[in-house]
């Protein structure tokens, strides 16, 4: 077994009550599958779609992300899967991907020690 | 922050639930021309949980967590926006100074103050200047959450239609800057009846509406019962009349669950398995026809409420006390004449006296040329010719409803009667 981190990217916001009803079920049953399989490491956290970006050179502070709303990564979670193909079939199931959204799935290194 | 401590339950339809009662709460303090402003924070609130939810869970309070994130959300609107814009002109200096204007805020949102800001919403949303199909529009949209595209599909009509009658509502609603003072006891009383009709017309349209999903229709029904529950919760706005509106609303909802079969065709009352009937609603229904029954004015949901009490007691269509309910409907054609009521008094009157009487019923309802493009109408008349063995005339009725049904739901029954007709038939 690896570890992958799914970042998740964009997707849009519903525009109703009804409609974020139905995301947050997605999400709920997704994670549910995941978690009853023993995949889920870490649900992890949600990210504040704005900060801070420290540049190099100048080394000067700047508001950021600039990435386009459809980059900004809204989250992440840490999961456990066989290869990096059985992971990616996982996040293939994610909701994010409904509302135009992505999920960039990496191996997390190993340590050859 | 485990997904095991919210209940399915409390999950279920919890944001549509939420949001009239948050929108209200918010435009309490922003003020009723900052309607749009108000339903942003808390649609911004909603898409926050979201993302917190999707990824931890929900919280143990998911209601909790939105009041208190959406109350943010609305303080962070007000400092930002104070200089562009003027709130509840009642409030005026309260949410100018930063002094005050986190503990202002703060007393609109118990639970209290909710509630208050909700029915304040209601009665504003029922404006005399409004038509009634266009109040029940701003209940559905404002308190019930509901989109534009959600009403557009509820009551199979064209989204543009919907958005243009929205938006003329809104305009109305924003004129008046403050929402409907609801403690002001002679305004209250003016402005009730109105409230009662929009919540009335409200539960019609998911009990009787063209919508062809069941679930949809069942939530309306739902939607007007919530909303009149919390009217009777207030002590002016328990009235005997709202009490036989809810009355009415719990006894006909006790049979919803039988009226759709498990293949999703429409069964009339005559064919419902009444064991599927909700015992708890029935009872409900029948304590809040008791507690209707005081003061001297008899509205039409009083009428209404015991006719639907009658078929409740009935075990079998047969075992129907058809003399009464004529009986109730001979008294709601005097209080509410109209040709629906009418038909629906011929229909009982077949039941009672035979086929031939409801016919003759049938066919002196007074403007009885509009209920042609009516199919309940061309659908009694078939099962009345039907049951005195006039086969024919009946499949020709059967037939013309057909041409008028709103979705398949009702085409596969109206199919089945003139499928009916054939068994019968020589």
């Amino acid at each position: 077994m690896s570890e992958f981190m799914f970042l998740y990217r964009g997707g849009n916001r519903p525009t109703s009550p009804e409609e974020v009803q139905q995301v947050m079920q997605k999400w709920m049953a997704w994670f549910k599958d995941l978690a009853a399989e023993g995949h889920v490491v870490d649900r992890g956290q949600p990210l504040e779609r704005s900060g801070k970006v420290v540049q190099a050179g100048t080394k000067s502070i700047i508001d950021g992300p600039f990435a386009e709303a459809k980059d900004v990564v809204g989250g992440y979670t840490l999961i456990k899967a066989s290869d990096i193909s059985q992971a990616a079939e996982l996040a293939n199931g994610c909701p994010v991907l409904d509302r135009g959204g992505q999920v960039e799935v990496r191996p997390v290194m190993k340590l050859d020690m | 922050m485990d997904e095991l401590s919210t209940s399915p339950e409390e999950m279920d339809h919890l944001f549509r639930r939420e949001s009239g009662r948050m929108v209200a709460a918010v435009t309490r303090v922003f003020g009723v021309h900052n309607l749009a402003l108000a339903e942003d924070v808390v649609q911004d609130a909603f898409c926050r949980a979201l993302e917190v939810w999707s990824l931890r869970g929900p919280p143990e309070n998911p209601s909790a967590w939105l009041v208190a994130t959406a109350k943010r959300r609305a303080l962070d609107a007000l400092r930002r926006e104070r200089t562009a814009r003027t709130f509840a002109p009642e409030l005026g200096r309260l949410l100018e100074s930063e002094w005050t204007v986190a503990a202002t805020v703060e007393e609109f949102f118990d639970a209290g103050a909710i509630k208050d800001a909700l029915l304040r919403m209601m009665f504003s949303c029922c404006h005399p200047r409004l038509s009634e199909d266009a109040q029940v529009g701003l209940i559905l949209n404002i308190l019930c959450g509901f989109s534009v595209g959600e009403i557009a599909s509820a009551f199979v009509c064209g989204q543009a239609a919907v958005e243009k009658r929205s938006s003329r509502g809104k305009k109305t609603l924003a004129g008046s800057t403050r929402l409907f003072d609801v403690s002001v006891p002679a305004d209250f009383s003016t402005r009730l009846p109105a409230v009662q009709r929009a919540l009335y017309l409200l539960f019609n349209e998911g009990y009787h509406g063209a919508s062809p999903e069941f679930a949809v229709r069942a939530e309306l029904c739902r939607e007007a019962m919530r909303l009149t529950a919390a009217l009777l919760e207030h002590p002016r706005g328990a009235t005997p009349a709202t009490y036989a509106l809810a009355a009415l609303m719990s006894l006909n909802a006790a049979r919803l669950p039988a009226r759709v079969d498990s293949c999703g065709n429409l069964n009339s009352l005559f064919d419902q398995d009444r064991s599927r009937w909700d015992r708890r609603l029935i009872e409900e229904g029948l304590r809040r026809l008791d507690l209707s029954a005081t003061g001297d004015a008899l509205s039409e949901y009083h009428v209404e409420a015991a006719i639907a009490s009658v078929h409740a007691a009935a075990k079998t269509t047969q075992e129907t006390n058809w003399g009464e309910i004529v009986c109730y409907y001979d008294t709601l054609i005097t209080i509410s004449p109209s040709p629906i009521v009418a038909l629906n008094r011929a229909i009982a009157v077949g039941q009672h006296e035979g086929p031939e009487r409801g016919l003759n019923e049938l066919r002196a309802i007074d403007g009885s040329d509009r209920l042609d493009a009516y199919l309940f109408y061309s659908a009694a008349l078939g099962e009345f010719e039907l049951r005195r063995g006039e086969i024919e005339i009946a499949r020709n009725h059967f037939r013309t409803a057909l041409v008028v049904a709103r979705n398949p739901v009702e085409r596969r029954f109206l199919e089945q009667r003139v499928g009916a007709c054939e068994a019968a038939g020589p």
